[in-house]
């Protein structure tokens, strides 16, 4: 499958700002035959004082620029074209549940995608007995690890509601797990903390979904959204298993990676400090353009 | 014991140190250690008063110079005295050398480790350090993975924490290696300790601790690639607990003391926001924890921090001292791999053995840890700090705190990853003087450690931290105690360091001074205006209540309490909150700045503070007030002939003076345009010219009753008056001047264009012309200068 994807990501100011101090993180990520980016392009307005492009810790890539000048906001444009191809994982190879604990503690790769870095409490996913006892409530002893990540993230699914009213990007995991309800950003952080929990080291993954218009409608410009999702650690055979519990599925062709943390904290979008005074307003448009379109499944977009 | 029955040498004949326990004093058969000798002769040829006496200067050296510790993060936590204990002790030279010996290894091996831990991971690859310690670590920054430290060092200041085993070993307790407190600690003990025993201090052979600091200081300086750039040490602020220490180490090395919101990031490198522009710093010795130095990639939450930091170190633009994430290595796990470590890495056993340590992640260690917790303390694994220092669930002796877990056991074995275990170490005792008589208490040294050009220096001594009571468990540190001077005392005359120029040095220069930071600007304009404006508040409240002891009602009686509540004070005590808060904003500017600042002159604000609380609750209105009133203004007299007489004429006084003088045109332009107008009722121009203490002047100059021109000639035309407003817009016009001086030619500020014109518009006023309408002009023109120098100067 191959994508174009154009993104356009603006905060404008009540006031002005000087002094600004910017990262973003939304270019698609190139992963060898999984996904390939063949063309991308972040564009930057006004134009920066400084910018660098580097690819941080987790291999993702992140551009940092200043902005000095007085300015009344800031606008992050990005124009991609991706492969997205998804070889399944199969669910025999994924090690038990029980094995896992002992292959992590012998684990002796500190490398970006190693599930060292996964299995303790991040700032954004704390672990909490309640998450920790849901998690252990939908998994039984002889389920592979595969089978735990999917059963954790449909038992999610389904006692979770999906509300864009009920959570801000702000909002602390256990909070939207007590409300029941949230984005795709608390289902994701949820099902990490679930799964570090019960030991399955886990994952926040950033990127795009491309969605569906209803039957008979036509794509709506810049309808589409940042979405996001978890993977989970299943084994050394195994490897990672990305799974969407808000669209209650293993991420496929329509999930474009853009960027792999701990979580949200890790890899958001865009993050900034400045020097100014009154409030701000945020817009973002996404889309994301199949070229070659077969029949993908419905799904629900992210925030 | 009364130690006048004791006598001389008593004090040792009736030391009794502890049963099995190793004392600093003493040694196992009783006899005196060396180096003890001439300090216990010296006490106990005194009488108890004389040591009283003796004692009492270094405290009040202490109070005099305020130092301080303030709770992190209570702004309104009451600062409390310094807890000093006189006696130092005292460790003889050959015991020092085997800690620093022991030390210096110590601090190669941790440099190789964060070398390692942010490089090449091969502690983690061979096996000899557990993955999760370090990549479930949030000490371990991983923005740092893989960026080289400019100059090649990630550890460059560090310090341990050491005590004395039953066995008489010295051991590491902890590793300081982030962002250690105590260095101007131990310079302060020190100078209390000379003090205290001046001459004795001159002939005891006692090491010096000023060539350590020179050469750190010069080892920072050397760090900088451009002559022109800054070495400065970076803050968290005055709310920090150790703040004062970071003024007091930045006042007597010569650096700058940097909040995170004086920095910026621009053109890839670190620069500091000054009055005259963005200037570079290549070297920051950061005393903030490494975690909240950069809001953009590390702790978002971080108010302290500098946007873009972490990228001026990635750029190679900036040492820091030390490297951010050294705190990794303060880990408490850590401890139970460093043995091996050390034999891996440098094929030596560490030659002071630190706290025996297991990381219960560990099945065998698990075990034995199990089997053994009566003996140990437990918490957590990844805690830079002792169990019984930290908030979390820790278990001491196989009692366990702060968890529902109803046993050790348990509780082990569910969190056993995340836990460590130390031996339960206990700690020699060394004399403290309490009562008249000496009595053992137990101690831990804090030491430090500096990296020269060739390597590491130890500074020897100056820091020991006493116990508060008999119990010589380390853990018994915790309820805090004293801290007293360490004193490393040679059996040879000791080298004296000197600040006089050697052979070599090159011709005297004159240096420059440094560009004022704009926040430091800020704050003393700010304080220069809280000053002025206590002191006019004072100066209306003396007059309010002189009136109402006069019996006085009526019109003149509203319009001062009307005048007094324009000026933000409600009468509702004879010494008003307003007038209260006024002082505060003063004290919270000046606090802002300790490092500016002089002792005296602080020593003066803190004062005036004091007796306006203690006043607040006694003063009763009339006459009692305005005798209160009358002593706090000669304190703020006092305060302020302290700056004008003794502060160095460098930008920050220009903008003390600025805030001073805008703060005085203001309140005069304010006083008269109530006063001196038409409808002003009978009396006024004479209070006016009282609150504007200028009444013998008056007396003099127009030998006649008040007029409204003559008070407005006095108080606001007259330019030899001080009271005068255009006596003010004078000083202000002369202040802007200077501090731009150095200006290119024909470059006028907006700042210095605002205060030209509003001075000569008002020095062009006639008594006829400068009616109140005119008044409240030039009011409003002055307050608009606020916002103008802010624009100028405080961006």
């Amino acid at each position: 499958m191959i994508y174009d994807i154009r993104l356009t990501l603006a905060t404008d100011y009540a006031g002005t700002a000087s002094n600004g101090r910017h990262v973003v993180c939304v270019m698609p990520r190139d992963l060898g035959p999984e996904q390939r980016l063949v063309a991308g392009l972040l564009t930057l307005s006004p134009r920066p004082s400084e910018r660098r492009d580097r690819i941080d810790f987790f291999g993702n890539a992140v551009v940092e620029f200043a902005l000095d000048a007085l300015h009344g906001g800031v606008e992050v444009s990005v124009q991609a074209r991706v492969e997205r191809q998804v070889t399944r994982q199969s669910p025999q190879s994924a090690t038990s549940l029980g094995a896992l604990p002992r292959i992590i503690d012998a684990c002796r790769d500190m490398g970006p995608d190693s599930p060292v870095h996964f299995i303790a409490a991040s700032a954004r996913a704390p672990l909490t007995p309640a998450m920790t006892a849901f998690a252990r409530a939908h998994v039984v002893s002889d389920m592979d690890t595969a089978e735990a990540v999917v059963a954790v993230g449909r038992a999610l699914y389904r006692t979770m509601q999906f509300d864009p009213k009920a959570t801000t990007v702000d909002t602390p995991a256990p909070e939207a797990f007590a409300k029941r309800h949230g984005v795709c950003q608390d289902f994701s952080h949820i099902m990490i903390a679930c799964l570090r929990g019960i030991g399955i080291p886990a994952g926040y993954v950033s990127g795009y979904l491309r969605t569906r218009p209803p039957p008979g409608k036509p794509r709506l410009e810049g309808a589409d959204a940042m979405h996001a999702w978890v993977r989970a650690w299943c084994g050394p055979q195994a490897g990672w298993l990305a799974f969407d519990p808000t669209n209650d599925r293993i991420a496929d062709s329509s999930h474009i990676i853009v960027a792999h943390g701990r979580d949200y904290g890790d890899v958001a979008p865009i993050r900034g400090i400045l020097r100014g005074s009154g409030g701000q307003t945020s817009r973002q448009s996404v889309d994301v353009i199949p070229l070659v379109d077969p029949i993908p499944p419905t799904a629900t977009g992210g925030e | 014991m009364p130690a006048q029955a004791a006598g001389i040498s008593g004090l040792f004949d009736s030391y009794r140190p502890l049963p099995g326990v190793p004392d600093e004093l003493c040694d196992a058969q009783g006899r005196m250690r060396p180096g003890w000798a001439p300090l216990l002769d010296h006490l106990s040829a005194l009488t108890p008063s004389r040591i009283a006496a003796d004692f009492a200067r270094g405290e009040q050296h202490l109070a005099d110079a305020g130092v301080f510790f303030r709770k992190y993060g209570d702004a309104t936590a009451a600062t409390r005295d310094w807890p000093y204990s006189p006696v130092p002790v005292v460790l003889a030279q050959a015991d020092w050398d085997t800690i620093s010996a022991g030390l210096i290894q110590r601090a190669d091996l941790m440099e190789q480790v964060a070398a390692d831990l942010y490089g090449p991971n091969r502690l983690v690859a061979h096996g000899h350090l557990p993955a999760q310690l370090v990549a479930s670590n949030p000490e371990w920054l991983r923005p740092m993975v893989g960026v080289a430290p400019r100059g090649g060092h990630f550890l460059h200041f560090c310090a341990f924490e050491l005590g004395r085993g039953p066995d008489g070993r010295w051991w590491v307790l902890q590793d300081l290696t982030d962002a250690p407190s105590g260095a101007g600690f131990a310079l302060e003990n020190r100078i209390a300790t000379t003090h205290v025993f001046p001459d004795l201090y001159a002939r005891a052979n006692v090491q010096r601790l000023a060539g350590f600091f020179q050469d750190f200081r010069s080892a920072l300086t050397d760090l900088k690639g451009d002559r022109s750039s800054r070495a400065a040490i970076l803050t968290p602020g005055p709310l920090t607990d150790t703040y004062y220490e970071q003024a007091y180490i930045a006042r007597y090395l010569g650096l700058s003391l940097l909040e995170g919101g004086d920095l910026t990031v621009a053109d890839g490198g670190l620069k500091v926001r000054t009055v005259k522009g963005l200037i570079p710093v290549e070297v920051l010795w950061r005393r903030m924890d490494g975690i909240w130095s950069d809001p953009l990639e590390l702790r978002r939450d971080s108010h302290l921090g500098t946007p873009g930091l972490m990228s001026a170190i990635r750029q190679g633009q900036v040492t820091m001292v030390n490297a951010l994430g050294a705190g990794v290595l303060e880990t408490q796990a850590l401890m139970a791999f460093l043995p091996a470590i050390s034999r891996v890495l440098t094929g030596a056993d560490l030659m002071l053995p630190n706290v025996a340590t297991w990381w219960c992640g560990q099945a065998a260690e698990l075990a034995h840890v199990q089997r053994h917790a009566a003996r140990m303390m437990i918490g957590p694994a990844l805690a830079t700090r002792m169990p019984y220092e930290t908030s979390a669930p820790h278990a001491i002796g196989g009692t366990l705190t702060g968890t529902d877990d109803p046993a050790v056991g348990q509780w082990l074995a569910a969190n056993a990853a995340d836990l460590m275990a130390k031996e339960l170490v206990t700690l020699s005792t060394t004399p403290v003087y309490e009562n008249g008589a000496l009595v053992p208490r137990p101690m831990t040294l804090r030491v430090f450690l500096a990296r020269g050009p060739q390597g590491w220096h130890v500074m020897p001594g100056g820091f020991a931290r006493i116990g508060g009571g008999a119990d010589t468990s380390a853990v018994s540190m915790r309820r805090g105690g004293s801290v007293a001077d360490v004193w490393v005392v040679s059996d040879t005359p000791v080298a004296t360091p000197t600040l006089l120029p050697r052979a070599g040095d090159g011709p005297f220069r004159r240096a420059t001074p440094e560009a004022l930071p704009s926040r430091a600007a800020d704050n003393l304009f700010w304080l220069g205006r809280y000053i002025e404006r206590t002191e006019g508040q004072l100066r209306l409240l003396r007059a309010y209540h002189g009136r109402l002891s006069e019996g006085a009602s009526g019109p003149l009686l509203d319009g001062i309490r009307g005048h007094l509540g324009d000026n933000g004070i409600k009468m509702d005590h004879a010494i008003p909150k307003g007038l209260c808060r006024t002082l505060a904003a003063a004290v919270h500017s000046a606090s802002q700045i300790r490092d500016r600042f002089s002792v005296d002159g602080w020593a003066a604000l803190t004062d005036m503070d004091k007796t306006l609380a203690k006043m607040q609750g006694t003063t009763k209105v009339g006459d009692d007030g305005a005798l209160a009133t009358g002593i706090l203004l000669r304190k703020v007299a006092g305060f302020s002939g302290l700056t004008h007489d003794n502060m160095y004429r460098t930008a920050g006084w220009q903008f003390l003076a600025i805030g001073r003088a805008l703060e005085r045109a203001a309140m005069t332009l304010g006083l008269l345009s109530r006063l001196a107008d038409r409808d002003a009722p009978d009396g006024a121009l004479d209070l006016a010219v009282e609150i504007g203490d200028s009444v013998i002047v008056h007396r003099q100059r127009y030998a006649t009753i008040t007029s409204r021109d003559t008070v407005i000639d006095l108080l606001a035309l007259d330019p030899l008056n001080p009271r005068a407003v255009r006596f003010q817009l004078d000083t202000l016009l002369a202040r802007v001047t200077d501090l731009t001086a150095d200006a290119p030619l024909g470059h006028m500020t907006d700042f210095e264009r605002s205060v030209r014109t509003l001075q000569t518009a008002f020095a062009v006023h006639t008594v006829v012309t400068l009616d109140t309408a005119a008044l409240d002009a030039a009011l409003t023109e002055v307050l608009g200068l606020s916002n103008t120098i802010n624009a100028a100067f405080l961006h």
